[in-house]
């Protein structure tokens, strides 16, 4: 009994870890498998038979590609407006005193805590007020809005335990204000703008509600199409989708990952 | 991208401040001071911490606005050219290397900046003359403090600027690096002919290195002079207890003769030279090295040479540290004097409980206003 005890004492860590592990990645794994599925009926949620119909045609269905790259478009704009954007207030926030400073602080943070259908429903409120028509370009200024507050938070953070004393030394030794921004700024706050950009991509990517409340008849991002789709039964397709976003992800991550680990031995 | 292009160190190094000062707020960091380092010149600051060394320095480099006065360089009036365009570089208190750059690059960038190619081989000297050769390629987290500064003293020196300022450049090495460093930077001054600003709070350090040296005090330069000069004459009990140790003496002036003063310190009778005295006031403090005096038992006052300053008074503690003996000596009046004696002949009846006299050429002695306070410049400030 003690021996037991011992043994799941010394690999309880280990234990914990693989289950967090599953219940992350097992939703994903069922996914996978019913991307082979080949369903009886509307609903692919019992499995019959394995086929790769859907990975061999994955564009098969009528619309999911359009909405698809529909979605990474906004996806891609939001991520570029947001991070610049979100880059030159959080340097103006951290850096600099002006009036309006302290509202403009608290304003940036109301996306993240408000509730995201109000949110949506006064937004598009607002489009229909101004008579601005609904589709592509509300879409992207609404994601554009809430992927700021997290870009301005991710760099703020950076620029504020940024040492004051390296742009001077930079200065110090003959760097024009502009060469110390990209060779001694840029650099030391590229971490917090990447994970600002990140951030961005993966929830403008995956927005409903806003997108739901600011978006025209001819505008059907990806999460429409699937939330559309659900009604009726979800295309096989979708799961191939899910599946390439899962193992583009996990590339990603142990990309990176394994980039940070080779210039830290390297050093 | 505009390439700045400050000439190599030429003539004109001198740096002269007029009227600099610094306030935050309602709190004086510098008061308006005046101060000339001539060009080529070896300058100390010497201070206790928070007394305003850096903010000086850093209004030199143009990194801090002064709130008034100008600094010139070289004749110039750099006053309000930005610290890229000023022909100085600056060794930071913290270091501040650039993370993200390793060492290489850390010492190369301002040679980079100024549009130089082929910096490899000066690079690599200058790691060499630092000794970290081997260390190139390493991030500046992955080295010691004292490794850090060193490339922080590569990395400002590599760039032969006209005037280098130095914030405390040595104060985390070990003794035998830090000598080395100093007979190191001293080369360098002397063969390249930099004009070199070096804050310390080690005195010996700047004794030993600078030509001229400025103890400066809350925001003032309490006195600027050759090391030997500040020792031997100092100008406040500041300096006489911040700079070495000196034992203060209150005493009245009574009158004069050929050229010295004489003195009554509580009925014993005193004297120094008038010329030594930095003050017209008759309440003085008479000051004396403690290596200066010398200890005689009281059975032995015979033996004291005429014409000497004596004091009568009883050991309070011996402490033996190889060259010299330190005492403590309680005299008359109370006072606790300290004497360092050469251990050449010591008399073995001098130890605690002893009765004794002290006694020193009256020229040894300096005199200093008894207004000031007779403990300025002691305590931590003697760090
Ligand atoms: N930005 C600032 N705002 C307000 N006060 C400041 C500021 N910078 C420095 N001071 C004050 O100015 C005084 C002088 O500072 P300074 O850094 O020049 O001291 P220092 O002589 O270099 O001391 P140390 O030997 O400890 O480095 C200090 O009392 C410090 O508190
Ligand atoms: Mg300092």
């Amino acid at each position: 009994m003690s021996r037991l005890l011992k043994w799941v004492r010394a690999h309880l860590v280990v234990l914990a870890g693989i289950l967090a592990l599953a219940y992350l990645v097992l939703p994903n794994l069922v996914v996978l498998a019913f991307s082979f599925n080949k369903p009886v009926g509307k609903f692919n949620y019992e499995w019959s038979q394995f086929s790769t119909d859907a990975w061999t045609n994955p564009c098969g269905v009528a619309d999911m590609c359009g909405s698809l790259a529909l979605s990474l478009q906004i996806a891609l704009l939001a991520t570029l407006g947001a991070t610049v954007l979100g880059t030159m207030v959080a340097f103006a926030l951290a850096r600099y005193r002006f009036r309006g400073r302290a509202a403009t602080t608290a304003l940036i943070f109301l996306p993240m805590a408000m509730p995201e259908v109000v949110m949506a429903a006064s937004l598009g409120t607002l489009f229909l007020n101004m008579r601005i028509q609904f589709g592509f370009l509300t879409i992207l200024i609404a994601h554009i809005m809430f992927c700021l507050s997290f870009v301005v938070t991710a760099v703020k953070a950076r620029v504020m335990s940024m040492d004051p004393r390296l742009e001077q030394a930079a200065q110090d030794l003959y760097a024009t204000p502009t060469q110390t921004f990209l060779r001694i700024t840029l650099p030391l706050v590229a971490p917090g703008i990447a994970a600002g950009a990140l951030l961005s991509f993966a929830l403008s990517f995956d927005d409903f509600i806003i997108t739901q409340f600011n978006s025209g008849p001819t505008t059907v991002t990806f999460p429409m199409f699937v939330w559309g789709a659900s009604q009726r039964g979800i295309p096989v397709q979708v799961n191939v989708i899910g599946t390439g976003m899962f193992i583009a992800a996990v590339v990603f991550t142990v990309a990176g990952q394994w980039l940070a680990n080779r210039r830290k031995a390297r050093a | 991208m505009t390439e700045q292009q400050p000439e190599a160190a030429t003539a004109g190094g001198d740096v002269r401040l007029t009227g600099i000062g610094k306030t935050y707020g309602d709190f004086t960091a510098v008061q308006p001071l005046d101060l000339t380092v001539p060009q080529g010149s070896f300058f100390a600051l010497l201070g206790a911490s928070g007394c305003g060394k850096t903010t000086t320095l850093r209004m030199i480099a143009g990194l801090e606005e002064p709130t008034s006065g100008t600094v010139l360089i070289g004749g110039q009036d750099v006053t309000d050219l930005p610290p890229y365009k000023r022909p100085v570089n600056t060794v930071f208190q913290s270091y501040a290397l650039f993370p993200h750059l390793d060492i290489f690059e850390n010492v190369a960038f301002g040679l980079r900046r100024r549009g130089k190619k082929d910096v490899k081989k000066q690079v690599e000297s200058m790691l060499e003359l630092v000794e970290l050769g081997q260390y190139a390629r390493r991030k500046p987290h992955q080295l010691s403090g004292g490794q850090q500064q060193r490339v922080a003293v590569a990395r400002a020196l590599i760039n032969h600027p006209q005037v280098l300022l130095l914030d405390e450049p040595l104060g985390a090495l070990d003794l035998k690096l830090r000598r080395q460093m100093q007979l190191e930077l001293k080369r360098i001054q002397t063969e390249v002919g930099i004009t070199f600003v070096h804050v310390t709070h080690d005195q010996e350090e700047a004794m030993t290195m600078a030509d001229t040296i400025a103890v400066m005090n809350a925001g003032r330069v309490e006195q600027l002079g050759a090391p030997a000069d500040l020792y031997e004459n100092p100008g406040s009990t500041f300096v006489a207890n911040f700079l070495g140790q000196s034992n203060l003496i209150a005493a009245e002036v009574t009158g004069s003769a050929d050229g010295d003063l004489l003195l009554s310190a509580s009925g014993v009778r005193l004297a120094m030279p008038k010329a030594r005295c930095a003050t017209d006031a008759t309440k003085v403090y008479l000051g004396v090295r403690p290596e200066k005096i010398t200890l005689a038992h009281a059975s032995a006052t015979g033996d004291i040479a005429e014409g000497r300053n004596r004091l009568q008074g009883t050991v309070v503690d011996s402490s033996f540290i190889g060259v010299s003996t330190q005492y403590v000596v309680r005299s008359e009046g109370g006072q606790e004097i300290a004497v360092f004696e050469q251990n050449m002949d010591r008399d073995i009846r001098i130890a605690p409980g002893a009765p004794v006299v002290l006694h020193w050429n009256p020229a040894h002695s300096f005199g200093l206003d008894a207004a000031q306070a007779i403990d300025a410049g002691t305590g931590e400030a003697a760090a």
